[in-house]
């Protein structure tokens, strides 16, 4: 199962350090993660980054997950 | 995935491809489309910092007979409070559209409160004062530590502080609490043998660009409407305002002109929707182009900050704890770059344990924008700092405090995943060996090292490759050029077809043309819309191979392509790009190659300044002596353009250390609205900039690149600070060094 490891802000959201998931596609570990944490909203996961095992990218809603990933969530960087 | 081979174009600092243009003064920036029946717009500007807005009188305005519409915030939608992405991070439409034109409060001096078009810009200038604004004055709030203040007057009564687990019940300045920590902060100050601990201020600092803002708009009867305009981000402009208008997006093309330097404060959209607005009323294309002044008052420089920075470690180096606190002044409305700040401060070290926390606090000033790695300059200054002193404490090397402790692949970062394969290490190396560091220090001068360190970042991409019967192409991407990227693009392309990248005519496109690409910005073009770029150029070896393989009666598989030449590998058959582009009518159509990519694994870039200054101790003016700026390219496209990435950062960098500052009244009014006060380096002031460019490949760009534009900017604060520091044997702790504060330096310290 993947594990998706939170920021200390999202700690303060899903009151753990990090959670294991099973789900083969990106969105349905988002779902997972609502369904599971009920502070965790959608639209605010969904504004941030992900970092899958060290790879940052935006929105991967198709992304297949390997079962050893991790997953980290962090703010989005536009830069300037 | 890159590996080390060898490139036929890719190194080489050809010619750039929009050269011509600009030394002949052919180059089109954001002022100069005239379009027929063209009116002016100008706006009229809040002159006060805080005031509640009681009514605004147009009446007389529009009756003067050369004025052909008047804007004010009622012209826009209704909005609701929702992200949308621009500058760092995402900002709020409805702030957004507030910046543009003030609803019911001007938030600080120069605030858009109204704007006039009329038939010619002296016309326009002198009706901005038949538009009568009454205020209620109120006591503005110019500084984030008197903005933080229980008692400090609230500029927005809606804004809660986020981030605490409780709503607080009061209204605050502080938009945003944030904390990010890792391991156990007072086990690791408990085993440090030496801890430094500093508090160190930065000041509201702009961008500086040549080029004003600037726009020419076109809004059709049937909403079809057309802007031109000065922007890092077409698409993004796009966005804005067709929110702020209720456009849908395919009723609005954006062009992007040439652009005159951004470096971040041309994400964001002042103008554009308030000039669509005259458009629509007057009927008539509308040109607005802000002055120089506007462009101080009322755009986006980057945060004023105040910070703290603590670091513990061992006798032997080892660093053991490290804590930060910063408060990032956003300006009239929420959204500082604070968080990168927090993220970047103390990212160059591998340390257990750290903790930093961050404020996001809005006060009486033009809304931040992106400023080249936002918030990333301010936090790494005040760490950098202590480092420096730290390395003082323990009789180190400054570099080799930094060896021991540097981040590389496998380091936990405080914001989540760990490194992957990064250049500290290489470029601590190259400082150290480098003739600069070499060099004894002169009599009297002071010497200051610092690192620095930016994320870069990928996104999304739209190309296409274009060829011509001829065998020649133009590429089409949608990334405005503010660096030089067209001819890295060209290069690219050149170097997957195998012809000459003159041969290649890149061009920046319309939101009509291509889809989506995200703005210029984050160091991100010559890897993401470089790789969109490649994989475009490769669809075209695909097809050319396609064609080939058809006219020989062979499979596809059986065609090499190699130094533009498909080759039969069935047989002696060759045939050029040329001649598969020549014959593309009988053999099924032109040939085109298409990328639309949302690129992911965008490497770090780190760097390292080496800096010497000799201080008069009399006047308190500093000079730089020599400076030198080393930085992980992972793959230098085009040399020349990324050592002049590192030159202008290094620049920009030093500037806000050494001079750059909005100095205000005690009513909030800026003081220095022009590049005389507002004193940025020229290249008088400097020596050469000279540059070590390390190449530590991206795993996850084909060749190996990293972005380069920004991280630049962020060494020069500490290695300016830390030499004029050790010119004149006293702390520095707060910026710019300009000569009246370095001289109260001397005489006080």
């Amino acid at each position: 199962m993947a594990t998706v490891i939170f920021s200390s802000e999202l700690q303060k959201l899903t009151g753990e350090e990090q959670t294991s998931v099973k789900a083969r596609i990106y969105k349905d570990i988002i779902a997972e993660l609502i369904t599971r944490y009920s502070s965790l909203e959608e639209e605010n996961l969904m504004k941030m980054a992900i970092a899958i095992d060290g790879e940052i990218v935006h929105n991967p809603l198709l992304e297949v997950i390997d079962e050893t990933s991790e997953l980290h969530f962090l703010y989005r960087i536009s830069g300037g | 995935m890159s590996e080390a081979r060898e490139f036929k174009y890719i190194g080489q600092s050809t010619i750039r491809p929009d050269g011509y243009d600009k030394v002949t003064g052919r180059a089109a920036y954001g002022a100069d489309l005239t379009l027929p029946g063209m009116i002016w717009g100008r706006i009229l500007r809040s002159p006060h910092a805080h005031a509640n807005i009681l009514s605004i009188d147009t009446t007389k305005a529009e009756a003067h007979p050369d004025v052909l519409a008047v804007a004010t915030y009622a012209d826009f939608v209704e909005l609701q409070s929702k992200s949308v992405a621009a500058s760092e991070g995402a900002a709020d439409v409805l702030d957004l559209a507030r910046n543009c034109l003030a609803d019911d409060k001007a938030l600080y001096h120069g605030h858009a409160i109204a704007a006039i078009a009329a038939r010619t810009e002296r016309a326009a200038k002198d009706a901005l004062s038949l538009i009568e604004v009454k205020y209620e004055l109120l006591p503005p709030v110019m500084d984030v530590e008197d903005a933080m203040k229980d008692d400090a007057p609230v500029l927005h009564a809606d804004m809660f502080t986020a981030g605490y687990e409780e709503r607080p019940s009061k209204a605050s300045n502080i938009a945003v609490r944030t904390e990010m920590k890792m391991g156990d902060i007072d086990a690791g100050f408990a085993e440090a043998d030496v801890i430094i601990e500093r508090e160190f201020r930065t000041p509201t600092a702009h961008q500086g660009y040549i080029e004003p803002h600037a726009c020419t708009v076109r809004y059709d009867e049937d909403g079809q409407s057309m802007i031109w305009c000065s922007t890092q981000g077409h698409f993004d402009v796009r966005t804005s305002t067709a929110k702020v208008l209720g456009m849908d997006l395919g009723k609005l093309k954006v062009i992007a002109s040439e652009i005159g330097g951004g470096f971040g404060g041309k994400t964001v959209v002042y103008l554009e929707p308030v000039a669509l607005v005259l458009s629509k009323k007057s009927g008539r294309p509308v040109k607005m182009v802000m002055e120089r002044d506007e462009v101080f008052i009322a755009t986006g420089p980057t945060s004023a900050a105040k910070l703290r920075a603590k670091i513990g470690a061992k006798k032997d180096g080892t660093i053991t704890a490290c804590q930060g606190w910063m408060a990032y002044e956003a300006g009239a409305f929420k959204g500082s770059p604070m968080m990168p700040g927090v993220m970047t401060m103390f990212t160059p070290y591998e340390c257990a344990n750290v903790t930093v926390e961050g404020f996001d606090v809005v006060v009486n000033k033009s809304k931040s924008a992106a400023y080249r790695a936002p918030g990333a300059p301010q936090a790494e200054y005040a760490a950098e700092m202590v480092v420096n002193e730290l390395a003082e404490a323990l009789g180190m090397d400054p570099i080799d405090l930094r060896l021991k402790n540097a981040a590389k692949a496998g380091t936990q970062t405080i914001y989540g995943p760990k490194l992957k394969t990064v250049g500290l290490v290489e470029c601590l190396e190259a400082a150290k060996n480098s003739p600069h560091y070499q060099s004894a220090i002169a009599e009297g001068n002071g010497r200051g090292i610092a690192a620095g360190f930016w994320f870069n970042i990928g996104g999304q991409s739209s190309v296409t490759v274009n060829m011509n019967p001829d065998g020649t192409g133009t590429i089409v991407e949608g990334s405005p050029d503010i660096g030089g990227s067209r001819a890295s693009m060209q290069m690219m392309a050149a170097e997957v077809l195998g012809i000459a990248p003159s041969n290649l005519n890149p061009i920046i496109a319309d939101t009509e043309t291509l889809p989506y690409s995200a703005s210029t910005g984050g160091s991100r073009t010559t890897f993401a819309t470089g790789m969109a770029v490649i994989e475009a150029s490769e669809s075209v070896v695909a097809q050319v191979k396609q064609r080939a393989a058809a006219v020989w009666n062979v499979t596809a598989e059986q065609v090499d392509y190699a130094d533009g030449v498909a080759s039969n590998t069935a047989g002696d058959d060759k045939l050029t790009l040329a001649e598969v582009c020549k014959s593309a009518e009988q053999t099924g159509g032109q040939i085109s190659g298409m990328a639309n990519i949302n690129a992911r694994g965008a490497g770090p870039s780190f760097a390292v300044h080496i800096c010497d200054v000799f201080v008069d101790q009399d006047t308190g003016k500093v000079d730089v002596i020599r400076y030198t700026a080393i930085q992980d390219a992972g793959k230098a496209i085009h040399p020349a353009y990324v050592e002049g990435q590192l030159q202008g950062g290094a620049v920009q960098g030093i500037g806000w250390a050494l001079n750059e500052e909005y100095i205000f009244d005690e009513n909030g009014v800026m003081e220095n609205q022009g590049f005389l006060d507002y004193r940025i380096p020229l290249a008088s002031d400097l020596p050469m900039i000279e540059t070590i460019v390390v190449e530590v490949p991206n795993a996850f760009h084909p060749y190996g690149v990293r972005g380069v534009g920004e991280t630049g900017i962020i060494p020069p604060l500490a290695t300016v600070g830390w030499a004029v520091g050790k010119a004149i044997d006293r702390k520095v702790e707060e910026l710019p060094c300009s000569p009246p504060r370095v001289l109260a330096l001397i005489q006080n310290g």
